[in-house]
């Protein structure tokens, strides 16, 4: 029942019919990624789970729930990491996550420290994110993401900017997400490098040229 | 999870304490719309002829369009940042009541931007010789008439937020709302300046401010969520 669900999705974007009918569900344990072409609509797609973006058709539903019932229920079991980081140039690392996680649960400085070296930047705690490198900016934000401690994730790219061990940091986060019960749906062109069995993954499937359907790639 | 989650004054003191830190780092930024109403003010007295009457008569005027110029300046610094770098969308879905955390960025950006006006306008407005008699209605109003324009030009700053160009769309969009509180918060001044009794245009300001504060949470919320749709 730990499951999130999208059923028959539409979306316009100006004249764009970008989302066509787009149905999809994640269950616990389980990561999806979510494949196409650049301009099919994966963002938007991810946006939309979010609840970012209103729908014109089409519900997304979280435990048997409209997302809309309780939208702030909803999005105190997720966690999004978009094209944006979500981090503040001026503020230190360690100051981001603080604020940030603070907003949705308590965390202590150690907790912080713990998650930025798992995210391989132990070193970015005391340094204004603005003086960070592109990679490291996508860490300290998977930390972020970490620290949230949601159930569900939903990843936008999340391998942008990083370097070989950062996506292979990224697959081992997911796993183990995953493997403790957590759901991810992760938009990337890259494969994942999960383990086999432990990720599914759809296609964004141009229908006319403009809009998207999703596919379910068998194995 | 949910038994960790946290209420939402903490998060919205949480908010707040992020915002003076990152304007205390860019003080810069954050004094410029005071500087701005300073150097409009002072302005005024050199480039006339210092006759005391004269300056009387056109000290409202001065102090008036000079605090509506510098929060339609400061305005710039309320949402733009945190929706360039996709602060703006996480705290959309960061499980609190959308419309409070606006409030409380707008608190504190009046805090940053409108109370430091009140602060220096009693010094403008003697600059400007108005008696010393005159300073509680000015004060008064300066402050009630802040308030109102920080929630109106929070409004007007969400709705432009994806806009590239916004600075001039979103003085269309302001200006028209905040003719209200110039018209009575000059009067209230000029009011105080003669020796009268300024009550009236202050009890309109007032109205206007609660009024404000009581609508503009829910608009700013629908209008920040069409801009980071």
């Amino acid at each position: 029942m730990n499951e999130i669900a999208a059923d028959g999705l539409h979306l316009w974007r100006g004249e764009a019919h970008v989302l066509q009918g787009v149905t999809l569900s994640v269950s616990a344990g389980e990561c999806l990624q979510v494949t196409g072409a650049n301009g099919s609509g994966k963002t938007t797609l991810l946006r939309a789970l979010c609840g970012l973006v209103p729908l014109e058709a089409g519900h997304v539903s979280w435990r048997g729930t409209d997302i809309r019932v309780d939208p702030e229920a909803f999005h105190g079991e997720l966690a999004y990491l978009g094209h944006d980081n979500g981090l503040k140039g001026d503020l230190t690392s360690a100051e981001n996550l603080h604020y940030a996680v603070g907003m949705r649960r308590r965390i202590g400085r150690h907790e912080i420290a713990t998650a930025l070296e798992r995210c391989g930047v132990p070193a970015a705690r005391g340094i204004p994110v603005r003086r960070l490198s592109a990679g490291q900016r996508r860490r300290v934000a998977l930390a972020r993401v970490l620290l949230t401690g949601a159930a569900l994730w939903l990843l936008d790219e999340p391998g942008s900017n990083l370097d070989a061990a950062g996506h292979a940091l990224l697959a081992e986060l997911i796993a183990a997400h995953a493997g403790a019960g957590g759901l991810a749906l992760v938009a990337t062109h890259q494969a994942l490098g999960l383990p086999a069995g432990a990720q599914r993954s759809v296609t964004l499937q141009a229908l006319t040229g403009q809009g998207t359907a999703a596919r379910e790639d068998r194995p | 999870m949910s038994a960790a989650r946290i209420g939402f004054l903490s998060a919205a003191a949480l908010l707040a304490a992020r915002d003076l830190r990152l304007a205390l780092r860019r003080a810069g930024d954050t004094l410029l719309p005071l500087g701005f109403f300073l150097v409009i003010t002072t302005l005024f007295p050199l480039s006339l002829d210092p006759s005391l009457s004269l300056l009387r008569d056109i000290a409202p005027a001065a102090l008036w369009v000079g605090a509506l110029l510098s929060s339609l300046l400061a305005l710039d610094l309320l949402f733009r940042d945190d929706g360039q770098d996709g602060t703006l969308e996480q705290l959309a879905l960061c499980a609190q009541p959308f419309a409070g955390l606006l409030l409380a960025k707008t608190v504190v950006h009046w805090c940053l931007t409108g109370l430091p006006l009140v602060l220096v306008a009693p010094l403008a407005a003697s600059a400007l010789g108005a008696p010393n008699a005159a300073m509680p209605g000015i004060l008064a109003g300066v402050l009630l008439g802040t308030i109102a324009l920080s929630l109106i030009g929070a409004v007007g700053a969400g709705l432009t937020l994806t806009l590239r160009r916004n600075g001039s769309l979103l003085a269309l969009l302001v200006l028209p709302l905040a003719v209200p509180v110039l018209i009575f918060g000059a009067r209230a001044t000029a009011l105080s300046i003669a020796g009268a009794s300024p009550a009236a245009p202050l009890y309109l300001l007032a109205a206007f401010a609660v009024f404000a504060a009581t609508l503009a949470p829910w608009a700013l919320a629908a209008a920040v969520r069409i801009g980071i749709e």
